[in-house]
């Protein structure tokens, strides 16, 4: 009895330690990969990068000159994705999350669709928005068929981030006579902020990472688009038409890559700063 | 000069209380057959409560049979708690308060709550009161400044908290976050108080101190609390009633004055359950 209490405590130790090193090594392994991934990029795309790399359109089908058209593209894109999707995101996630106890339906058929691969929704995006809607190849068609792509994701994060908030908040407003709607906008919304923030850079990441449903919806024209019912070139696009299609095109495309990253942290970035900014403030005045 | 004033006005029937004709009481809560169920099962059966203007009752009974059910029952908070019915008479202040067409706003501007969990909101101890003060009118910053002070020192709380008025009221203690969500409710100064186990997540010294402020604030609200302290009853009810479970749903076996009630029990549930709890 005396001896196995005094050996379990160092079996114990070995096993936990033998434990701890092979979880911290699947954690080094995984943050080495991600490592590998942005360090290449930057090492064969910061070359490729000036000032001028960001502000000129491209010649020689992109071997030369610059991606200013599928910069300004792929934030009107986006642009048009987020103003579509996250109002209505949001309106979803708080009536299932407040209103529709008996909401499963619709919860599970977001889940099929936020599952669903992107080339389906850019077919619907293709037959509804191009030609049903006769919006045509255009950076509208693209971004709403992104919408349709991103909603029910950004819908999910929403509506787990506002059932996440302690049932207290709900029934003490309630219980002092504060109305439903005033909770929800001066508190429950505020505080589920962070939450909905990571709902929505959820939804930029996959947009901006998205190029098959963009083919056939906002179209490949390199040229600068002047409205949103031009066609217009997505950043991933272009990397993908100047490492497959463009001989001589990888630096390009490395180029390309290296813009689309910090563009992606970038507006993440600023996401979480208007989001933690607003949270603040609004709370502060409730 | 009364704060208030910019209050949403209460109902003009809600002052007169009503006048029990064969005791001379006033009962200010009075539900008459009243029960609930959650979906398909009937947690309340029957319940006929009464209780006096000014005084605190107290609501004792085992786990589960209803107590906290009954008291939602009560502010109407009912209507918030999925798949839950209610039938009977429920008459508050002397309305009735059982429609669909009753104001619950008003109501529950006139019946404060007190959860087992305290339950700040994550804004600042000045907000926390002055949040439920603006979304019933109070927008002044001299009337708000008044309430809240009126109401944190209500509760005790103003000398501790003075100094921090804008720090985080999550950063309080259990017991002061608990004495800062009754003066949430007393800044909107209702008429009556439910508390369901204020003293249930605190440790032993913050209970003393909610204890004393309950009885400091005896005759001024009208206060049903739930316990499933005896002794605690004991020391603050002037009366109890006792729920018990039969068939799976409480019924209001005996209520009364405390001392009838705990000295010589009618029911032979209640003198068991009272000797139970005292071995
Ligand atoms: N929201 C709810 N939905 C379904 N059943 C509930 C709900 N709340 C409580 N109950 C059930 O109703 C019964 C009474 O609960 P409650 O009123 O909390 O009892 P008490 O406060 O006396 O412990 C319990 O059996 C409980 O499981
Ligand atoms: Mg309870």
């Amino acid at each position: 009895m005396v001896r196995a209490a005094q050996r379990n405590p160092s079996a114990n130790s070995v096993s936990d330690r033998i434990a701890g090193k092979s979880l911290t090594l699947a954690a080094l392994l995984v943050a080495a990969l991600i490592l590998w991934v942005v360090v290449d990029v930057l090492w064969q795309g910061a070359g490729r990068l000036s000032w001028e790399f960001v502000t000129t359109a491209p010649s020689d089908v992109g071997r030369a000159g610059g991606i200013a058209p599928m910069l300004v593209a792929t934030m009107l894109i986006l642009a048009v994705c987020l103003a579509a999707a996250t109002p209505m995101a949001i309106a979803t996630a708080i009536w299932l999350a407040e209103f529709a106890a008996a909401g499963r339906a619709l919860r599970l058929s977001l889940d099929v669709l936020a599952g669903m691969p992107s080339i389906v929704f850019g077919l619907f995006g293709y037959v509804f928005f191009v030609h049903m809607l006769g919006l045509g190849f255009s950076i509208l068609a693209g971004g709403l068929t992104l919408a349709c792509m991103v909603l029910p994701v950004v819908t999910r994060a929403c509506e787990e981030s506002l059932r996440a908030l302690p049932d207290g908040y709900r029934l003490g407003c309630a219980a002092l006579g504060v109305s439903r709607a005033a909770t929800l906008w001066r508190l429950q919304l505020p505080a589920a902020m962070p939450g909905l923030a990571v709902g929505i850079v959820l939804g930029i990441g996959r947009a901006l990472a998205e190029t098959a449903a963009l083919l056939y919806t906002s179209g490949y024209v390199d040229r600068m688009p002047t409205s949103f019912s031009d066609s217009g070139r997505a950043l991933s696009i272009h990397i993908f038409d100047m490492s497959m299609n463009v001989p001589g095109g990888d630096r390009g495309a490395y180029g390309t890559a290296l813009v689309l990253l910090v563009m992606l942290i970038g507006i993440n970035a600023v996401v979480f700063a208007i989001s933690t900014w607003w949270s603040e403030t609004r709370l502060e005045q409730a | 000069m009364n704060h208030y004033e910019q209050l949403v006005p209460l109902h003009a029937q809600s002052r007169p209380v009503v006048m029990d004709a064969d005791s001379g009481r006033r009962d200010y809560i009075v539900t008459r057959a009243l029960s609930m169920h959650y979906g398909e099962r009937q947690v309340l059966r029957d319940i006929s409560l009464q209780v006096a203007a000014g005084r605190i009752t107290a609501l004792i009974g085992p786990s589960g049979v209803g107590k906290s059910s009954l008291l939602a029952c009560v502010n109407r908070l009912t209507d918030m708690l999925p798949g839950a019915h209610v039938n009977g008479e429920l008459r508050v202040g002397g309305v009735d308060a059982s429609h669909a067409a009753t104001d619950v706003i008003a109501l529950r501007r006139r019946v404060g709550m007190i959860f087992q969990k305290p339950n700040p909101f994550p804004l600042s101890i000045w907000n926390n009161l002055a949040f439920p003060l603006r979304e019933h009118g109070v927008r002044a910053k001299s009337q708000l400044t008044e309430a809240i002070t009126t109401a944190l020192q209500e509760v005790g709380l103003w000398g501790e908290v003075k100094d921090r008025l804008h720090a985080a009221a999550l950063s309080l203690s259990g017991g002061q976050q608990q004495r800062l969500c009754m003066a949430r409710a007393l800044a909107l100064q209702p008429e009556a108080l439910l508390m369901d186990e204020p003293c249930s997540a605190l440790d032993p010294i913050a209970v003393g101190v909610v204890e004393e402020l309950i009885a400091r604030l005896r005759g001024r609200y009208t206060m049903l609390i739930v316990t499933h302290n005896l002794a605690q009853a004991r020391r603050l009810a002037d009366d109890v009633a006792l729920l018990w479970p039969r068939d799976g749903a409480g019924e209001l076996v005996e209520q009364g004055p405390a001392a009838h009630l705990f000295d010589s029990p009618r029911a032979a549930v209640t003198a068991a359950y009272l000797r139970s709890e005292r071995i």
